[in-house]
């Protein structure tokens, strides 16, 4: 049997300098795989390297060898001094390493709660593994089912459901305000970086076309080429300004540059077709109070603020009840590893007692004398069904499906009581190939 | 037999509006699903219960409370289902599916026995003059119920308070759109409707129009739904002034139909409580 670890460090325990020279390019991850398996205790390996973390998740014949060896492992890969690098890791065996797994692949662990761009990165890091064939039944049917908590995580509850950051926050409002974005254009005023990404975001989101202004119309027309936008005079903005639905503005004006009359009067010749004000300069652009205009609405960049954190707060409360999936799937998944357990352990009561059978019928044909098939054939039924009723009962009660603990006690006294060798089998019955496992202890 | 049938279909219309209003507060899929197939099967028995007695009575059974209250009920639990097919606007069914259980109940409770018909309804008008003016209130109790929403995720919008309610309600876009394509569906029917009724009322009581409280309210309805379908198409009137436009329309269209029966008596007062 085996036993799941997982070494690693993220974000919150080691700062960026150190993450960084412990990162795996993904080129090398190949090689890293590969020398990862050469340790002795490891079995199975996956590597999962991104900018917030490092992590190896191993199958290894001992929790605490294997949790060494990969460290060691990870120490020498990196040239860097176990005894340093030990201040950074933490390390988890067993069901604590199962857990953390899902949690990452759920993205509870994730520097920004929910992020969903972790699972994307589990899933590649399992895809070199299986590439290099570094991964085996274990890992395999772990990581399959950390896919599956992710998916069951992000639809039962709402972790990932709302916007945490200010330019994807404009984006679900202006899906809550016009809902189809297709046919709408954006006028982007200024440039700011949130502005930018924000415009990104919507042209990701599907919008119509953008327009492009800026005090010196240079850098419109640049911006406009990068967009594959439409650039605009600033002086001309108040002629453009009806065909924009969204507008987002940040320039360095020390005043508005839209008053509530002119917010009043563009939306009179749009003949009330709405607009979203998206304001992020500071001080700002657009004059609050045009947010009183019908169909008209203005968000500065305290309002997106405030959104955010309001989400970021839903995301914390729904992080409880993934917890609580975590914790019931990490339950399910043990009780398929010690269903695995107990497999190779049945396997080898009965070859064992199979060899014993074959052996004793031989013995009884061979006293006989002559070789008649009848009655080696009623020999044989003697000591088959003797054999199989004999066995019934242990095999049964491994093969229940019991609770954790007791089903792993079970497996080593029947393993001591009926004196079976330490694994040995690996193929033959087709139990084995079933499971697919190879039974180590 | 067909009365307690369309009595039983007050039970489906509950069962829909709980279950749309369990999917509206938990979001489970589920409760949206069987939600729609509770006022679907209501709907089936109610049009069933209604042929019924069609064949019992043998007139267009709208022609007392009970019957148009029934009716009424029938039409709006069928307009929705059309709107909420069409647009997957599951949410709509929690402002919606309560009143067509309301305007069932309501007519549950009333005497549902088949009368004699009054001789002046003893027409070919009957059936075009009130299915007409039913299926275009229906239409407007589905913009009523949008115009609400529009209201509720307007205020969130405005107010930069995303709660439970933003997250719940479609896009202010989509419920305004709702909100004239009722217009565009209603208002012809309420005046094909207020025109039927004109024609037949020259035939029965020899005068296309006498003034009578139902005449003038419907009328008075009209002139409201043409004022925000003229709004909308010269000057651009909509969002929320178009919700709450909608909303006082259908307290109108509620007035004329019950308001009118039950307090103020006239020509129409065919199925006011005490008949």
């Amino acid at each position: 049997m085996g036993h799941i670890v997982i070494i690693g460090l993220n974000h919150r325990t080691a700062p960026v300098e150190i993450r960084e020279r412990l990162a795996f390019p993904s080129e090398a991850i190949g090689h890293a795989l590969r020398g990862l398996l050469e340790k002795e205790s490891l079995k199975e390996g996956v590597i999962l390297s991104t900018c917030n973390r490092v992590e190896i998740c191993a199958l290894a014949s001992q929790g605490f060898e294997g949790t060494s060896e990969a460290k060691e492992f990870m120490a020498v890969y990196h040239g860097i001094p176990l005894e340093e690098l030990n201040g950074y890791l933490y390390h988890y065996e067993g069901d604590e390493a199962v857990r953390h797994l899902f949690r990452v692949g759920s993205s509870l662990d994730s520097m920004v709660l929910g992020e969903p761009q972790i699972l994307g990165q589990v899933k590649d890091a399992y895809g070199y593994a299986a590439e290099f064939r570094t991964i085996g039944p274990i890992l395999n049917k772990f990581f399959a089912k950390t896919f599956s908590v992710a998916k069951r995580v992000r639809t039962e509850t709402k972790v990932a459901s709302s916007a945490v950051s200010v330019s994807y926050a404009a984006v679900e409002l202006a899906r809550k305000i016009f809902g189809d974005l297709s046919d709408k254009t954006v006028l982007l005023i200024g440039a700011g970086e949130m502005c930018e990404l924000a415009a990104r975001h919507l042209i990701s989101a599907g919008v119509k076309g953008i327009m492009v202004t800026n005090r010196t119309f240079e850098r419109a027309v640049k911006l406009a080429e990068e967009f594959d936008g439409i650039p605009i005079r600033f002086e001309e903005i108040s002629v453009h300004l009806k065909r924009a639905d969204i507008v987002l503005s940040s320039t360095g004006a020390p005043h508005f540059i839209l008053q509530r009359q002119d917010v009043e009067e563009v939306i009179r010749i749009r003949k009330n077709r709405p607009m979203f004000f998206i304001d992020m300069a500071v001080p700002r652009d657009i004059d609050p109070d045009a947010n009183q205009v019908d169909n008209v609405y203005v968000y500065d960049i305290d309002d997106l603020n405030n959104v955010i954190e309001t989400n970021l707060e839903e995301r914390q409360s729904e992080a409880l009840k993934a917890e609580e999936i975590v914790k019931e799937e990490v339950r399910s998944f043990r009780r398929w590893l010690d269903a695995q357990q107990a497999t190779p352990t049945i396997i080898t009561l009965r070859r064992k007692y199979e060899e014993v059978k074959n052996a004793e019928v031989a013995k009884a044909v061979s006293a006989f004398g002559a070789d008649d098939p009848k009655m080696r054939k009623v020999v044989e039924s003697l000591a088959s069904s003797l054999l199989n009723k004999i066995l019934h009962a242990p095999i049964s009660s491994l093969k229940k499906d019991a609770d954790g603990r007791n089903q792993m006690d079970l497996v080593s006294v029947v393993r001591e009581i009926f004196d079976l060798p330490e694994g040995s089998e690996r193929t033959g019955t087709g139990d084995a190939d079933e499971t697919g496992e190879t039974p180590q202890e | 037999m067909h009365i307690s049938l369309l009595k039983v279909t007050t039970f489906f219309y509950l069962a829909g509006a709980i279950l749309y209003l369990y999917f509206i507060v938990t979001l489970k899929e589920r409760g949206a699903r069987l939600g729609r197939m509770a006022l679907l099967i209501g709907v089936i028995l109610h049009v069933a219960g209604f042929a019924l007695r069609y064949a019992t009575a043998g007139y267009t059974p709208v022609t007392n409370l009970f019957e148009s209250l029934s009716f009424f009920a029938l039409s709006i639990a069928c307009v929705f289902l059309v709107v909420e097919i069409r647009y997957n606007m599951r949410t709509l069914g929690a402002f919606v599916a309560p009143l067509a259980f309301v305007f069932s109940i309501f007519s549950a409770f009333l005497p549902g026995e088949v009368a004699e018909l009054a001789p002046a309804l003893n027409s070919y008008w009957l059936p075009v003059h009130v299915l007409l003016l039913f299926v275009g209130d229906a239409v407007f109790a589905v913009a009523f119920g949008a115009g609400i929403m529009y209201l509720l995720q307007e205020k969130q919008v405005k107010q930069k308070k995303m709660g439970a309610i933003f997250k719940r309600l479609p896009s202010l876009d989509v419920l305004d759109d709702i909100n004239y394509r009722c217009l565009t569906i209603g208002f012809p029917l309420l005046t094909m409707g207020i025109i039927t009724g004109s024609i037949w009322a020259e035939y029965a009581w020899g005068s296309y129009w006498s003034w009578d409280p139902k005449e003038t309210w419907s009328l008075i309805t009209w002139l409201l739904y043409a004022a925000l379908l003229h709004g909308r198409l010269t000057v651009g009137w909509r969002g929320r002034k178009a919700a709450i436009l909608a909303i006082v329309g259908f307290c109108a269209v509620l007035f004329t139909f019950l308001g009118v029966n039950l307090l103020l008596p006239g020509l129409h007062t065919y199925s006011s409580l005490s008949r």
